[in-house]
């Protein structure tokens, strides 16, 4: 890392924190160390002995902001370290800075025009250039670049299409991580420069979104990705406040990640019970801020944006 | 041989892929946030000199290839195999026309080759990059004609036609990039 980026990350960060300290949202510093970790299929959190038992490295902010929210704060920012064990590339290091933030009573739509805001001041400050920003829907997308309707196309058809985009071990993946091959591999190089959002994402892709029905009627989650150069940079949600159905879902990955011979998970039981006393209706995102840099500095590499990459540490 | 998973795939590693051995040109990690985890890989079939391009699903794992670079001293061919020695044991290996491909063309007697061995057996052969050799071949030369360009072709001693100025004559040793298959000097 240069003496230049260094000075960058330095400036961006209080950038960011003036951003939103002008638009009111308070700065929250929540714990990185946890006893309970997210039950995500497909993150692996880093795991710690704290006292002599087991406790993780926490791989976002979320489920601490939510349940201040649920204690009634208002709108609120984290940022922050955050840690994914296994994550190691050009776009990836096992503890990087995320900036995350929730917005009570408003929609995706609105928070993603938020992120155009502060993503359009920043390139403006920092490159004295315009953001070009489009707006597309997840099946717009598929329909677009692979002729097919992600929602209602059947599990074969993705699998079949899975395992002539990369190898024959797809052929018994889940719905989910077809999509998911499928997007990387044939749509993230060929969606157009700047920020571009995408949102409708797969119900089978919710997380913490909640499900509405779009135009067709097909059940979709109010989930949107950010890409900035066609790299992800951020993913939000209309945020799911039914506590039962959160824990259904969790209880559903703990059995996916045994049938995967993943690591075991327990539901987070406090974040549950901050659900039940009640989320406030909010819009929440996380947006990678290292990857965020990269682009402000038009550079390749997340070792070149960090004091200290993972290989040096 | 070991098994190697995706997290060990690096530039240079030896893998069998589809029972041909293979080299590692590029590894890219990439996951999506939520998503599940994959490697986007570049390999080389050494077999054939394809490059192929693969997706694995993160945790996968393939077999090492059993494939070994060294240094050997080329020393003779019967018309059927090509013969090469290890400087250290003088153990010798033959190399059929296959591996050798157009490392062929540039070989003289002791000079010292990269040999691929694999399973043991010569799989592929890089012959030095310079090397020098005698023009056996060509249009007589311009006199005079030693400053301007223009080129014409030459066939060396060893079967392989260079490129070289006008103004060279046959019996001339020259020395060649086999990289390019590039003229770079007269050898006085």
């Amino acid at each position: 890392m240069s003496n230049e980026s260094l000075q960058y990350r330095s400036e961006l960060l209080q950038s960011l924190r003036s951003f939103f300290q002008q638009r009111r949202a308070m700065e929250v510093d929540v714990p990185v160390l946890a006893r309970s970790t997210v039950t995500d299929i497909n993150i692996e959190s880093i795991n710690v002995k704290v006292f002599g038992d087991s406790g993780y490295l926490q791989t976002s902010p979320e489920y601490f902001m939510k349940r201040l929210l649920a204690c009634g704060v208002g709108d609120i920012f984290c940022l922050g370290k955050a840690f994914r064990d296994s994550e190691v590339g050009r776009r990836h290091n096992p503890e990087f800075t995320m900036l995350e933030w929730y917005r009570r009573g408003w929609d995706e739509h609105q928070l993603m025009t938020e992120v155009t805001e502060l993503v359009g001041e920043l390139v403006q400050r920092h490159t004295s250039s315009d953001l070009a920003v489009s707006k597309l829907s997840y099946a717009d997308c598929f329909i677009q670049h692979l002729g097919v309707d992600p929602h209602s196309a059947q599990l074969p058809v993705l699998r079949q299409m899975a395992v002539a985009a990369s190898s024959d071990s797809w052929v018994t993946e889940t719905r989910a991580n077809c999509l998911d091959l499928l997007f990387s591999l044939n749509i993230e190089p060929q969606l157009p420069g700047g920020l571009v959002f995408i949102y409708d994402y797969p119900a089978c892709q919710s997380a913490l979104a909640q499900i509405h029905l779009n135009d067709h009627g097909q059940a979709v989650s109010r989930r949107f990705e950010v890409f900035f150069n066609g790299m992800e940079l951020a993913n939000g949600y209309a945020e799911l406040t039914d506590a039962n159905e959160q824990k259904s879902r969790f209880e559903k990955d703990i059995g996916q990640r045994l049938r995967d011979n993943k690591s075991a998970v327990a539901v987070d039981n406090k974040f549950i019970e901050a659900l039940e006393s009640g989320l406030p209706p909010c819009a929440g995102v996380a947006l990678g801020v290292d990857r965020l840099l990269m682009q402000l500095l038009a550079v390749e590499s997340i070792a070149q944006v960090m004091p200290f990459s993972w290989d040096r540490c | 041989m070991a098994n190697y998973s995706t997290n060990e795939f690096r530039s240079g590693l030896k893998l069998m892929l589809d029972g041909d051995p293979c080299s590692i040109l590029e590894n890219e990690f990439v996951k999506p946030g939520k998503g599940q985890a994959f490697s986007r890989v570049k390999l080389r079939n050494l077999k054939t000199g394809r490059v192929i391009e693969k997706t694995f699903k993160s945790g996968e794992s393939l077999e090492g290839a059993d494939v070994l670079d060294m240094d050997m001293q080329y020393l003779y061919e019967d018309g059927e195999f090509w013969y090469f020695m290890e400087p250290d044991t003088f153990e010798q290996h033959q190399a059929s026309e296959n591996a050798l491909g157009d490392a062929v063309k540039w070989l003289s007697e002791q000079d010292i080759c990269v040999v691929t061995l694999y399973n043991g057996a010569p799989l592929s052969v890089v012959p030095p990059i310079h090397v020098e050799l005698a023009i056996a071949q060509t249009d007589p030369g311009l006199r005079g004609d030693t400053a301007q360009g223009g080129s014409k072709p030459a066939k060396l001693v060893t079967g392989a036609i260079v490129k070289v100025p006008l103004f060279l004559e046959e019996g001339e040793v020259i020395k060649v990039d086999t990289r390019t298959g590039e003229y770079q000097g007269r050898v006085k």
